[in-house]
């Protein structure tokens, strides 16, 4: 059973618009962006940032399923594994970053380090060579990893060897703890050294975290789509749905709960080295993107996921699963842009074409992944016991 | 309330296919009140038997609430009112650091209210129940299932009731003294 003839069509039109809009806002963006090179590359790692926490929120959420099992992750499997593959792309995209370092982070810039005594007792860990060995080690590991979960996978696929589930859950517990320590490290380097003098330990979970939620919320809403479809609209019940809403719900929760754990500690301490983050975060129309976080990425999608009936839905469920791509968006550009922008939000066309840009291509590589395999692992022997029971 | 000296008719199938089938058709045939017992949960039975809705999910709400309001409550009327101090500078109603404990009460409360509202919503403790008279319905912890008609359900009749069960494959129909 390949990818049904109904819905190729639709995969491959929404893979070439994804990828006319992607090419053209990207060359948009650099046009723009010709004027002022400072300003294409801080709104190209903005994009960059959100869209590398798709493929990596699919990773780990992956991993969980083969470590734990259980049917709502065999509908998203295919998806979670077209999202993985989408790597590559980022490794590409990352480049132009790696080739201007000093227009984005303080300490890559000589002058400013020459000046800045704590630039300068950063720097052994802070410079430009040792970022993009890391950088090179953070994409070799996450690469490594999807390339053996879509492999075994795949032989699945073809075999139905059941020892392979074995193998994808040997890889995934070790895999989940490097996946940890390399997204921490990465969002460390890539976002948090924007602003060289502040730090925060639980800054990576925070980032783990808000990429699991964006990556499961265009699953989710990515499989209600697909649902539509016969051989999917079986495995997605009013239960499994619920599943997800509940996973929508925990992620909401564990994102609200790390935010706020950060926010406190720092309110508590009130140190001059830790404050200024969040002053410059709370200040101004900053103080609206926050209080608009916090409605919408926290308090409203919680309150509507606390429902069965919101969740036993599927048009609902969508429409939440979309709210949260969204808010994930606002919630990456609240953390990154006020390191740049201090007094408030401005609105630069080059940040909105940048985000079109990327995403245009990352859905490009998407939808060509999903293009062409089973939409379910239908080999996979834990599933074969559901159907068989279902 | 008055006793009925019947509590019931209850049937005893032996395989989960025929119990759902003589829950569904109970409740075609207009049968509200009646309960299944089932050594593991069986999937739509809960459906089956007209069961949909269920109040512990707005009790755990309501016990949420009581214990957020009451967990901030806590923290603010001390110290606002009843013992200001002044620590660190900080305003007395430094509602950031009185976050954890409103939540943790929220959580306690919540957890509560559920576990205690089912109780009762279930009448638990219940030190005498009635279906324990039928006989074999220690099996309903192992390998059989059980449909309870209530008598005090509107359509109950003693005779046509037993009939109709026994006309649904059932293993054996029983009479429950109450």
């Amino acid at each position: 059973m390949n990818a049904p003839e109904t819905l190729q069509p639709g995969i491959e039109r929404l893979g070439k618009t994804a990828l006319v809009v992607g090419v053209a806002a990207l060359v948009l963006c650099v046009a723009a962006g010709l004027r002022s090179p400072t300003e294409f590359f801080r709104s190209y790692l903005l994009a960059f940032v959100f869209w590398i926490g798709l493929p990596l929120g699919c990773c780990a959420i992956l991993m969980l399923h083969h470590l734990v099992g259980g049917t709502w992750g065999f509908p998203l499997r295919r998806l979670l594994e077209s999202g993985t593959k989408t790597l590559w792309l980022m490794a590409v995209l990352i480049l132009p970053i790696l080739f201007r370092l000093p227009a984005l982070y303080s300490w890559a810039d000589p002058t400013k380090v020459s000046v800045d005594p704590l630039l300068q007792y950063k720097h052994p860990y802070l410079n430009v060579p040792f970022f993009i060995a890391r950088t090179m080690i953070y994409f070799a590991t996450w690469m490594l990893l999807t390339y053996f979960l879509n492999k075994w996978s795949r032989q699945q696929d073809e075999t139905g060897e059941p020892d392979l589930t074995r193998r994808l859950r040997r890889l995934s517990g070790p895999g989940l703890v490097v996946y940890g320590l390399t997204v921490t490290f990465a969002s460390v380097d890539w976002v948090m050294s924007l602003e060289a003098s502040w730090f925060s330990t639980i800054y990576g979970m925070i980032f783990m975290v808000t990429e699991a939620l964006a990556a499961m919320a265009l699953v989710t809403l990515t499989v209600i789509l697909l649902s539509r479809q016969k051989s999917l609209a079986e495995l997605i019940s009013p239960g499994v749905l619920n599943d997800y809403g509940n996973l929508l719900l925990t992620f909401t929760m564990l994102w609200a709960y790390l935010s706020f754990s950060q926010y406190l500690i720092i309110w508590a301490g009130n140190l001059q080295e830790e404050i200024p983050w969040y002053v410059s975060r709370a200040q101004g129309g900053w103080a609206w993107v926050a209080l608009g976080l916090i409605v919408f990425h926290f308090a409203v999608p919680f309150l509507l996921l606390l429902s069965r009936f919101v969740k036993r839905r599927a048009q609902i469920l969508g429409w939440v699963a979309a709210g949260l791509v969204v808010m994930s968006v606002v919630d990456i550009y609240w953390l990154t842009v006020p390191a740049f922008e201090r007094a408030g939000p401005e609105f630069r066309l080059t940040d909105w074409l940048a985000i079109l840009g990327i995403g245009g291509l990352w859905l490009w590589r998407f939808a060509a992944q999903l293009k062409g395999r089973p939409l379910l692992p239908l080999r996979d022997p834990r599933l074969k016991e559901i159907m068989q029971h279902g | 309330m008055m006793r009925h000296p019947l509590y019931g008719l209850m049937a005893e199938f032996e395989t989960t296919d025929d119990l759902l089938n003589a829950a569904q058709r109970a409740h075609a045939a207009g049968y509200r009140r009646m309960d299944a017992f089932t050594p593991f949960p069986v999937e739509g039975l809960a459906e089956a038997i007209g069961y949909h809705k269920t109040h512990v999910p707005l009790i755990c709400l309501v016990g949420g609430l009581i214990g957020c309001m009451g967990g901030f409550f806590l923290q603010y009327w001390p110290n606002v009112f009843g013992y200001p101090l002044n620590i660190g500078g900080k305003p007395y109603n430094s509602w950031p650091s009185f976050i954890p404990i409103t939540f943790e009460l929220a959580v306690l409360c919540a957890g509560l209210a559920t576990v205690f509202g089912m109780l009762a919503l279930n009448r638990l403790p219940t030190p005498y129940h009635p279906v324990f008279n039928a006989p074999r319905f220690e099996l309903a912890t192992r390998n059989r299932f059980f449909l309870c008609i209530n008598a005090r359900d509107s359509r109950f009749d003693a005779q046509k009731t037993r009939e109709f069960l026994q006309s649904l494959n059932a293993r054996e129909v029983s009479e429950i003294e109450s």
